[in-house]
């Protein structure tokens, strides 16, 4: 191979004068984990609440529910992202718009917000799935103590399906983090996206992808740790012991 | 709102959307699927062989595949596939890949890492002692794989292996990161040629969510057929 490579790269000035290029990385990752931390709070509160709806009699909510999933499921990210941050300003009364348009970091609360939607569905497949497995008996153990639904969500189901879907749950956070690179095409200055700047200013193309690959496996790499830490945290004693 | 909506620059870029974009979609949906699940099977045979080293080098594989942003596996193959053309053909400069080309052999190579893991449960499923009848017959390792557990592990599995083929079709349109023009690509380049962003992008989604909707309602269909247990 005839590449020129040199390593040292990550330590020269960067053309856009604030620090090296290591430093256009860093602060990459920063905003790729900013991204994926304020999607993924999103992501689990809408989940939740949607899987929560898709368990309940209701025969509406349930529909609804599942309306909300599928056409989250059926876009892909690119296109969600697009109608966020291009097609959304236009629909909405003038002002409105204009004011989104405006906003400071705009690709950075776009990209939060449809990533959060996008996972959302995800979580809520998963929330409804954890609900699922638990038996019967224990929601109506709840009622016949006198709960009242809510109740017996928050104190019965909820509690014990989220330490089911722990596990999944994990993957879905990775895929969070791992699907902000999507917002490099509105613009988001995340980590790929620094990496393809500094390749183009540099033509350091593979140390430039080397060092986003370390850097995400090593986000990987805490992520499942801690996971694994809370998951162990969580457990309850007598519950899952075959793991 | 929609007063302006101008349905007119749909209508005229329909031959360009479809016969353009959204053959190159389709076309590299089918190839990177059939790609990706050939590879992605050796590559589960290869993790599940009691040989030396090979089921490491898989689990590697696998495992980093599905570690990293799908964009920067595109960024990375489309900057490595000439030189690795280079390598190959022995020839004096880093050799020119076709978009189609590179997006394939980029896909077909990703993907196999997902539908390896698809492919790894699915020959789990089948009871051991089925390969050790083979053996006892006298067959072949590759006699064993073709003929009893593949055929199987395929059937059982036929659900996750197309709804993982929808997941692919939608992360066709990744190939926007390198200007590749597939369906969302045509549709981006009417919106942008002509100021019609609202227009079109609102039609890719809908076109978007009617094939994938379409499709893993078949697949549902599929599932409840082949279940062996009926759900409640």
């Amino acid at each position: 191979m005839n590449y020129n490579w040199n390593w040292g790269i990550f330590w020269q000035p960067s053309p856009e004068g604030t620090g090296t290029y290591l430093d256009m990385l860093l602060s990459g990752l920063q905003w790729t984990l900013a991204t994926a931390a304020f999607a993924w709070v999103l992501a689990l509160l809408l989940g939740s609440i949607v899987g929560v709806v898709r368990t309940l009699p209701s025969r509406w909510g349930g529909r609804l529910a599942t309306a909300y999933v599928e056409f989250f499921r059926n876009i892909p990210l690119l296109v969600q992202l697009f109608l966020w941050f291009f097609v959304l300003p236009e629909l909405l009364p003038r002002g409105a718009g204009l004011w989104l348009k405006q906003l400071p970091n705009a690709p950075f609360w776009t990209a939060s917000v449809g990533l959060g939607f996008y996972m959302s569905a995800r979580v809520a497949e998963q929330v409804r799935a954890g609900i699922g497995a638990l038996p019967r008996g224990q929601a109506m153990a709840g009622r016949a103590l006198g709960l009242t639904t809510a109740q017996v969500y928050v104190y019965v189901l909820l509690p014990m399906a989220y330490r089911i879907i722990l596990p999944p749950l994990t993957s879905e956070f990775l895929n969070t983090i791992k699907n902000t690179s999507v917002a490099l095409t509105i613009g988001l200055l995340e980590l790929t996206g620094r990496a393809r700047s500094m390749q183009e200013f540099s033509f350091q193309v593979f140390e430039a992808f080397t060092a986003a690959t370390i850097l995400y496996l090593l986000v990987n790499a805490v992520v499942v740790l801690g996971m694994r830490f809370l998951e162990r945290r969580v457990a309850v004693p007598g519950y899952f012991a075959g793991k | 709102m929609l007063g302006g909506f101008d349905f007119d620059v749909i209508w005229r870029s329909l031959p360009y959307l479809f016969f353009e974009g959204m053959r190159f979609t389709v076309m590299l949906t089918a190839l990177a699927t059939a790609g990706g699940v050939v590879l992605g099977t050796l590559i589960a045979l290869m993790r599940l062989s009691g040989l030396p080293l090979l089921p490491q080098i898989a689990a590697l594989y696998a495992n980093l595949m599905r570690s990293l942003p799908f964009v920067l596996v595109i960024f990375w193959f489309y900057f490595l596939i000439p030189y690795i053309g280079q390598w190959i053909t022995g020839a004096s400069r880093p050799i020119a890949v076709g978009a189609f080309a590179s997006a394939l052999i980029t896909f077909t190579l990703f993907e196999a890492a997902y539908f390896s893991e698809i492919m790894r449960a699915g020959i789990q499923s089948i009871p051991r002692g089925q390969v050790a009848a083979g053996y006892a017959l006298g067959l072949t390792y590759w006699q064993v794989m073709g003929y009893i557990v593949l055929p199987q592990a395929f059937r059982n599995m036929l659900p996750v292996l197309l709804t993982q083929t929808i997941i692919l079709f939608q992360d066709t349109s990744l190939v926007y990161v390198i200007s590749i023009t597939d369906f969302l690509g045509a549709a981006s380049k009417v919106a942008q040629r002509d100021g019609r962003l609202v227009e079109m992008y609102l039609f890719a989604a809908l076109v978007y969510f009617v094939i994938s909707f379409a499709a893993s309602q078949v697949v549902k269909r599929l599932q409840s057929n082949t279940a062996i247990v009926a759900g409640h």
